[in-house]
């Protein structure tokens, strides 16, 4: 039974961290499209990106040294991967579903990452994880473990009464959408349970941290918790094959469209990829475009139809 | 307004449209227009119209699709626009957007955070055929169904969709339902962008199906392509207008201007949008007033689309879009220019500026430049002689999408008129959180049928509500106000807009553009450039 719990969760973290990549490589891979960022990009020079202004409101612009503000690009992201600035700003009802959500993931997530770092000096170093060290690492886990849990469960719970609710979503939800948040709600129940409810003898969360690194299935797993690992693992393998994955589609439309003012003139590798991408023969199937299968993009461009029409 | 309308809705196979719009529907406008029984009736569209063609969206008929003879002649068009709809998520065909469309189409959370930051959803009173997540859910689903082939398992996760003609003929008119001012994405909190699924959408329907707005292409793009300009003008005809104007403004003026065409080796080579010359003729003259008097070395160019600024592939064709703005870098390379000033108009800006960057390759990548810039450095570095009090009237500045959130053109605009306008207020929001005109995307150019009283009605309406409110302390007649739109395209949506609500005549508001304020202030040529009567 221990075996095949932690085979899952093997499984699950290895499907999730593939399908992650597979999902950032393939929007990785695709061309870079024409620019088509909005203001305000964070990235500007202060005084600029305080208004939401460009290089552009700088007369011969491509003179000068565009300059890089990391700074300003923190200020934007943190507030928004941490606190949902976005929704904050201009969906309130949203924000107050939607916040309690994400902010219970970020919670479990730095639990498990607290575990997992215990469980690898307990392996390595147990010497380490003494009073006060392991007792404070007990309560961090605990207080983040079990917060974000109530959190994930009320802000799904809300969020999937929202859907069901409200005139304004009800057009847009679909079948999946509800059972994305009841998967989410079933799994952090039954965790939760499973922690709360744990036998007298378990062993503790540390020590099964431990025995899945170390892959000792001596330890025993009530039978709650185990179920609820199971479903975490399929939850987490799961995310990677829909929508809610957009923590990786987020990193794109920021970084790669939005804020992507990068002018050519600046810079030769882009050079070279749009140069790559004109040879490509399109195949639309409009007469003006007189895209033959023949002809590449940089001929299309450099034709005229209306002149040619004439002749 | 009708029953609240549902996404399979668009699949409907009768001819009814699917919503009809009435005054008491659409948000009021302040005082004193605020009453929806004295707001304009609508024209209804003629029973011939919807006889002849593919009106079944709403109570008006953007493109014109002529209705298919037969039920073959519409499973063709369902299958070219399936065919279109693959190449759009393909690298060869679509390599441009394909990025910024995968990423919209796999990570909206249908939170709805957009609508309310689209204007002509809240104008329209939360009509659902306008949410901007509407037209997107419908591709979406689309996606994959059809593309992404994800059957029954896709259906359950996605939801389904039922195509048909009837919904391709819909979603055609409401790609022209939206005026890519992209709004809705700049308050995703994902990332989505629903302006560039209409973008995309009236793509698919150009480069594949050759269906699009006749303004945009037919008398857009390919006349341009033509003859040079689409207001039709040749090079021979732009050089004997811009030659009337040089001599009324001269004589106006007291200044003598003479426009320089083709000088080789100039440091700017001005475009206009050719429009100006027709319509706003003080336009062309203000920027050689201003050019000449600063000492600028500028010339036009009379090469083909050298002289015409627009590019309206930029909001249906990327192959139409490429090729104009590959004629304006050849108009600068073959002049041998120092660089290439765009005049007042923003999606011209955006277009050639902004996202013909990654088209625009080798020799033809000329630098560019907008006037805003050019007009902030000539005013403040004094090189012109200015009196404020000449423009002691109420003024406030429209913010161009195209220009401001788009293109991060924001400052320029305002450090002029901050110097030389003394009574000058902002309106809210502004800057990139700016509403669109209401004439975006080529609407301000598309008066087929009814859709003027569409535009005006409902795209218009937010814009037109925060231009009143800008003026709301000096509504009074008695008062002249100025409302500066450096833009010709919002130039021409708000000299229609406030024409269909009488504006000038209730209040006195009259439109245009920057370069005419900063000749009004210039103290070396005669008072009154501005002449009240424009409206």
């Amino acid at each position: 039974m221990t075996a095949i719990v932690y085979l899952v969760i093997y499984l699950g973290a290895l499907a999730f961290l593939a399908g992650s990549v597979a999902r950032a490589a393939r929007y990785a891979r695709t061309p870079a499209h024409l620019r088509w960022e909005l203001y305000p990009v964070p990235h500007e020079e202060p005084e600029r990106a305080r208004h939401g202004g460009s290089y552009f409101e700088e007369s011969d612009w491509w003179t000068r040294t565009v300059r890089f503000s990391l700074w300003g690009e923190l200020k934007a992201m943190i507030p928004e991967m941490v606190f949902l600035k976005g929704l904050w700003e201009f969906n309130r009802p949203m924000w107050t579903r939607s916040f309690p959500f994400h902010f219970g993931l970020y919670l479990v997530a730095a639990s498990m990452l607290l575990l997992l770092a215990g469980a690898l000096v307990s392996l390595a170093a147990p010497k380490l994880l003494t009073a006060p060290v392991g007792g404070v690492l007990h309560h961090l886990y605990r207080t983040a473990g079990l917060a974000g849990a109530v959190l994930v469960i009320a802000g799904a719970l809300a969020l999937l009464a929202k859907r069901l609710a409200d005139d304004n979503l009800k057009n847009y939800t679909t079948p999946g959408d509800l059972f994305n948040l009841l998967f989410f709600v079933a799994t952090f129940g039954i965790l939760l349970a499973g922690y709360l409810l744990r036998p007298p003898g378990f062993s503790g969360s540390l020590s099964l941290a431990a025995s899945l690194l170390s892959f000792d299935t001596g330890v025993q797993i009530p039978g709650l918790l185990g179920a609820g690992l199971v479903l975490g693992a399929a939850l987490a393998a799961y995310i990677p094959l829909t929508h809610m994955s957009h923590f990786i589609g987020k990193y794109f439309t920021y970084h790669s469209i939005r804020w992507d003012d990068q002018p050519s003139v600046k810079s030769e590798k882009l050079r070279r990829r749009v140069a790559e991408y004109l040879t490509y023969k399109p195949t639309w199937a409009a007469r003006h475009v007189g895209a033959d299968g023949t002809r590449t993009w940089a001929d299309i461009a450099m034709a005229n139809p209306a002149q040619e029409v004439k002749k | 307004m009708s029953r609240p309308i549902r996404l399979e809705d668009m699949s409907r196979p009768d001819r009814r449209p699917l919503t009809h719009l009435e005054n008491e529907d659409l948000i009021p406008l302040p005082a004193p227009l605020d009453d929806p029984a004295k707001d304009h009736n609508w024209t209804p569209l003629s029973e011939q119209a919807r006889e002849k063609y593919e009106c079944l969206l709403d109570d008006t008929c953007a493109v014109s699709i002529p209705r298919p003879k037969s039920k073959e002649e519409e499973d063709q068009l369902v299958a070219r626009f399936l065919s279109g709809l693959s190449k759009l998520f393909s690298r060869e065909n679509n390599w441009t957007f394909l990025q910024p469309l995968l990423l919209t189409m796999e990570h909206c959370a249908r939170c709805q955070t957009c609508s309310e930051a689209c204007h002509i959803f809240e104008a329209s009173g939360g009509n659902e055929l306008y949410r901007p997540t509407f037209r997107s859910e419908v591709m979406r689903r689309l996606y994959f169904k059809y593309v992404k082939k994800g059957g029954l398992l896709g259906a359950w996760q996605h939801g389904d969709i039922k195509l048909n003609w009837p919904m391709v003929a819909r979603l055609i008119e409401l790609s022209y339902r939206c005026n890519l001012c992209r709004r809705c994405a700049q308050t995703c909190p994902i990332g989505a962008d629903n302006g560039l699924v209409a973008h995309e959408l009236r793509k698919l329907f150009s480069q594949e199906m050759g269906i699009a707005a006749k303004e945009l292409h037919d008398t857009g793009s390919m006349l341009q392509l033509k003859v040079g300009s689409s207001t039709g003008m040749n090079a021979e005809v732009v050089k004997d207008n811009i030659a009337f104007i040089d001599e009324d403004i001269s004589e106006k003026t007291g200044i003598k201007i003479e426009t320089p065409w083709d000088v080789e080796g100039a440091d700017v080579l001005l475009i206009h949008n050719a429009g100006e010359i027709l319509a706003w003729p003080e336009n062309p003259a203000a920027f050689a007033l201003i050019l000449t008097a600063a000492g600028i070395k500028w010339t036009l160019s009379s090469e083909l689309a050298g002289y015409d600024s627009i590019n309206y592939g930029l909001w249906y064709d990327d192959a139409q879009f490429a090729r104009v703005a590959v004629k304006h870098a050849e108009a600068a390379l073959k002049l041998k220019v120092k660089k290439i000033v765009l005049g007042e108009c923003g999606h011209a800006h955006k277009a050639l500026s902004v996202v013909a960057d990654r088209v625009l390759m080798g020799d033809l990548n000329i630098p560019r430049e907008s006037s805003m810039t050019l007009l902030r450095d000539i005013v403040m570095s004094g090189r012109l002689k200015l009196d404020p009090s000449r423009n002691d009237f109420p003024v406030t500045l429209h913010d161009p999408c195209n220009l401001v959130r788009l293109m991060g053109v924001v400052e320029p605009q305002r450090e002029v008129v901050r110097t030389i306008c003394p009574k000058f207020r902002e309106m809210e929001p502004h800057g990139v959180d700016n509403y669109c005109c209401g004439g975006g995307s080529g609407f301000a150019i598309m008066s087929g049928h009814n859709f003027p009283d569409w535009r005006f009605h409902v795209s218009g309406r937010k814009k037109l509500e925060q231009i009143l409110k800008a003026f709301a302390d000096c509504l009074d007649p008695a008062v002249p106000k100025y409302l500066c739109a450096p833009c010709s395209n919002c130039k021409g949506q708000l000299r229609d807009l406030l024409a269909y609500y009488n504006i000038w005549e209730k209040h006195r508001i009259l439109y245009g553009g920057l370069v005419e304020l900063i000749v009004n202030a210039m103290a070396d040529i005669r008072p009154g450039f501005i002449e009240w009567e424009w409206h």
